[in-house]
């Protein structure tokens, strides 16, 4: 793990790339991150995130600066801007049930080629996608998904880059952190090892590329 | 009484001791305020809590602890906290023992229809499918008929939620179970009729010798 600036994590992600980030409805969004990101205008964005927040806020603002032209997601009702954009055809969005999204990344993260769910078997969910019958059910494979950038925000994160999480903040944050070739975190605190004790550690340190400094 | 108010008291009537209950949005979200206090129900919510408690008082919500809405709630004594994939492996793996959505259609073998209605709201279906595939029961808590139309159809015409039947409807006119795949007339609403019911109930629908009124 290395600790870098916001500006210097953000240098790296290339336009045009794939990122996963962190958070429900605003909830345990990396916001320095994301605010960097509309600062440093990194257009082209393919985008992995469990909703589009509200305009204004977490991942909403990549909207608001119109920066994604593709998203992987579970629910944008709430954000009229990307429905708008959607509409427009300036965005295409693939609508993912929500436990199928969480599989499908932790898949990615675990070296699994994808899962066998019974979501959305007979729906159009299952338009496109094999079925597969397992003792008598019927399932559908969904693939991995992965990124080249995770975006990630914990609670503590300590010296070395152990990460743990608070309340309703960690969502998908840790599956996130196993599904990409680069992890970026932030953290509300950044504290000594040891700190967080070894069984409260959910995202242990080798996961964690680049931990944002303070300040 | 109003609409709403019938449907999410008669709801609280299905919950048990000791149930991990998973209540969407709108009318589900109402029934939680008409559980008994000394009846120990465990509710559950998707972005990773089972322990919700109600809205915090003013000045003491925590920016990290809210509903799948976003919106600050509390959690109880005994509360955990969890990651997504957990979340969902409760839902889907049959942990939750009951869950209620709302509707927009329920067909007459009790397909749901509640995420969807193509070229005018296209928001994602959230947590809504895997609910309807995974919860132990699924009951739907929705008004019986909008603008005169009734919502028990003899075949959804708007995208299904899942395949697999819901166990009860709860509405402001009437209690619906769904046995064989067959949907019954279980009870009625205060003052309202069998006839008045199946005015507005387009799906067939079977009705027993005795049809009781709702105890709420």
């Amino acid at each position: 793990m290395r600790a870098v600036s916001v500006e210097e994590a953000v240098a790296m992600i290339p336009a045009g790339a794939s990122i996963m980030v962190g958070g429900f409805m605003g909830v345990g969004t990396p916001e320095r991150l994301l605010n960097e990101v509309v600062r440093q205008h990194k257009t082209d964005l393919s985008v992995v995130s469990n909703d589009a927040a509200t305009p204004g806020k977490g991942i909403g603002k990549l909207f608001d600066a119109a920066l994604v032209s593709r998203l992987t997601a579970t629910h944008i009702g709430l954000n009229p801007k990307a429905q708008q954009q959607m509409l427009a055809n300036q965005l295409a969005v693939d609508l993912v049930p929500q436990g199928t999204f969480a599989e499908r990344i932790r898949a990615g993260g675990c070296g699994l080629g994808g899962v066998l769910t019974p979501t959305g078997v007979g729906t159009l969910v299952a338009e496109g996608k094999r079925q597969i019958e397992v003792n008598g059910t019927t399932f559908l494979l969904e693939t991995a998904l992965r990124a080249q950038f995770a975006l990630v925000h914990a609670f503590l994160a300590d010296y070395l880059g152990n990460l743990s999480y608070a309340l309703t903040a960690r969502n998908f944050n840790p599956i996130m952190a196993m599904a990409a070739d680069t992890v970026i975190v932030t953290a509300e605190h950044i504290v000594p090892v040891g700190v967080i004790g070894p069984d409260h550690v959910v995202t242990p340190a080798p996961l964690v590329d680049y931990l944002i400094t303070n300040g | 009484m109003d609409a709403q108010t019938v449907i999410a008291r008669r709801v609280a009537k299905e919950l048990r001791a000791g149930d991990l209950v998973n209540l969407g949005i709108g009318i589900p979200t109402l029934v939680a305020n008409y559980v008994p206090p000394e009846l120990k129900v465990f509710f559950q919510s998707e972005n990773g809590l089972i322990g919700t408690g109600p809205i915090p008082e003013q000045g003491l919500a925590h920016p990290l602890l809210t509903d799948a809405g976003g919106r600050p709630i509390s959690a109880l004594p005994g509360a955990s906290t969890f990651d997504s994939a957990m979340s969902f492996g409760l839902i889907r793996g049959g942990h939750v023992d009951v869950t209620v959505l709302g509707g927009l259609q329920v067909d007459g073998h009790g397909h749901l229809a509640n995420w969807m209605i193509p070229g005018k709201m296209v928001p994602g279906m959230g947590g809504a499918m895997d609910l309807a595939s995974g919860a132990k029961r699924v009951i739907v808590a929705m008004q019986h008929a909008a603008k005169g139309k009734s919502k028990i159809v003899a075949k959804c015409t708007l995208p299904l939620t899942s395949t697999r039947p819901v166990s009860l409807v709860v509405t402001d006119m009437a209690v619906i179970a769904f046995f064989d795949g067959r949907a019954t007339l279980l009870e009625t609403a205060p003052g309202v009729s069998v006839a008045e019911v199946l005015a507005v109930t387009e799906a067939e629908i079977a009705i027993p010798d005795a049809v009781p009124e709702m105890k709420i």
